[in-house]
């Protein structure tokens, strides 16, 4: 990968810090007056999620990662790891364990596609969209006529994750589900 | 498209006219004098942490070319008026840094520089106070020495800390390892690392250490440490003021000048001919004054709230 200098850093760069990809999330340049100048670098660990700051001297560089992001559609698990595919017709498959599937192990439905970060082309992470539409496959019956206001009750989805609905919804219709917050938004 | 609309609204450049007329009003009121120098030169800036950007005039006179300089402040050239007796002056000027842009930084910049016969670095600070007051409607400022400031809140003596305390620190702080041995270039990143973005209150830091003296005459404090007598002052963490009670010794201004360049040498940075203009008028004589500089297109930021400079700026280096 190439190397880049901190005239070249700015947010959304991918690169090597000790060892591990990172994503720039804010550059700023940093000098006093009187004195060298630097450039903080306020990073997300792509490994580890953990959010940083790094200082810089002008002039270092660091290395790039070979990170990409790629839409892929979610096939199926075997338990030990869930399968994806390129969506760009080149039908190519990856695997990724479920350290790398995290949180999106709650909204993958098969057939969806999702946003696969590629480490040294090998899935280090898995980010379903904003917003699925999954199918209530356990919940109290609904009751007729309370479609305003009032009241919730625990729907579990087909992916097995349990949320909080309205009262109304009836099990077998399909929801549309934020996964940012977990949340129920519609009937889809 | 092309980006051709100002990055800063109506609204700002509107407030950049109200407040260059307050800061001449202030001047005027106060006797002092509005000059005009040339932003270029044939000398450079000698500070090694400053890269001035480079031009060159070609024509009647000089055949061959001249090389100039675009001044990173007027500094030597208000020195000189000075010299030739001009009394209290000040000017609103274009200042350029080669390197520098940034949330506070544009390599293109309105400077307020101005001197004062007979002040010292105190006095100065008392009307600098006034003036950052008014533009800025407020009044609780502070003052606080350099020494005071390490102590408490790194626990430490700038002046007297041994490097290796200075570099635990910097990695401790910021996980930044550097290999140098030279203490200023630690105390640098930590004041404006660490320190500055928390001075929020307007703060007056003073008595910088002796090798931080770049134009400040040194003395003795009430601890018999010499300390620069410079100032600095920083608004919501953004360093807003640079001041010194100014050396006039014109063999002790050549000798930083010579250890200026012997810096750039060891660091490998270009050398650039240095101002003996300034040298000659300090030979024949610079009053006792006290000079400061301030960032005019900061203090037009923290007037209107801004967090970035090119919401001040009409076209930042991007759209110039």
């Amino acid at each position: 990968m190439a190397n880049y200098s901190t005239n070249q850093f700015k947010s959304g760069l991918k690169v090597m810090v000790d060892g591990d990809p990172c994503s720039m999330v804010d550059v700023d340049f940093v000098k006093p007056g009187k004195g060298q100048a630097f450039t903080r670098v306020k990073m997300r660990n792509l490994n580890t999620g953990r959010i940083w700051e790094r200082t810089f001297k002008s002039g270092e560089s660091l290395e790039g990662a070979d990170v990409m992001e790629r839409d892929m559609e979610y096939l199926y698990t075997d338990g030990e790891f869930w399968h994806f595919m390129l969506t760009d017709g080149s039908f190519e498959q990856f695997a990724a364990d479920e350290k790398a599937v995290g949180d999106a192990i709650k909204w993958l439905k098969e057939q969806n596609v999702c946003i696969v970060t590629l480490f040294n082309n090998a899935p280090l992470l898995v980010a379903v969209a904003n917003f699925v539409e999954l199918e209530v496959t356990e919940t109290d019956p609904g009751l007729k006529g309370d479609t305003a206001q009032g009241g919730s009750k625990p729907a579990t989805l087909s992916t097995g994750t349990v949320v909080r609905v309205p009262l109304f919804i009836n099990q077998g219709e399909v929801l549309k589900i934020d996964t940012r917050s977990g949340e129920y938004v519609s009937r889809a | 498209m092309i980006s051709w609309q100002p990055s800063a609204s109506l609204e700002a450049i509107r407030a950049r006219a109200e407040l260059n007329a307050q800061i001449r009003q202030f001047f005027a009121e106060r006797g002092v004098l509005e000059v005009d120098t040339p932003v270029l030169s044939a000398a450079a800036v000698s500070d090694p942490h400053l890269e001035p950007m480079q031009s060159q005039y070609c024509g009647p006179g000089f055949d061959q070319g001249l090389g100039l300089f675009l001044q990173t402040s007027p500094e030597y050239a208000m020195k000189r008026l000075l010299a030739a007796g001009s009394g209290p002056i000040y000017q609103l000027a274009k200042a350029f840094r080669n390197g520098e842009s940034g949330r506070k930084h544009n390599p293109e910049f309105c400077m307020l520089e101005w001197y004062r016969p007979d002040f010292d670095d105190r006095q100065l600070m008392d009307e600098v106070e006034a003036l950052v007051a008014a533009a800025l409607g407020r009044d609780d400022f502070q003052r606080i020495s350099y020494r005071k400031l390490f102590q408490q809140q790194l626990d430490c003596d700038p002046h007297t800390a041994p490097v290796d305390q200075l570099r635990l620190l910097t990695r401790q702080r910021l996980e930044l390892s550097l290999e140098s041995d030279d203490r200023d270039e630690y105390l640098n990143v930590l004041i404006s690392h660490v320190l500055e973005p928390a001075l929020i209150k307007p703060t007056f830091v003073y008595d910088y250490p002796a090798s931080q003296a770049a134009l400040a005459r040194v003395e003795n404090d009430n601890l018999d440490q010499p300390v620069a007598k410079r100032f600095e002052l920083f608004v919501e963490g953004v360093e807003l003021a640079n001041g010194y009670f100014e050396l006039t010794d014109s063999q002790e201004q050549a000798r930083r000048f010579d250890a200026d360049l012997e810096t750039r040498v060891r660091l490998g940075y270009p050398c650039h001919p240095v101002d003996q203009r300034l040298v000659a008028a300090l030979e024949a004589g610079m009053p006792d004054c006290a000079g400061v500089a301030l960032g005019v297109d900061r203090l037009l930021m923290l007037r209107l709230g801004k967090g970035h400079l090119d919401q001040v700026l009409a076209f930042p280096l991007r759209l110039a």
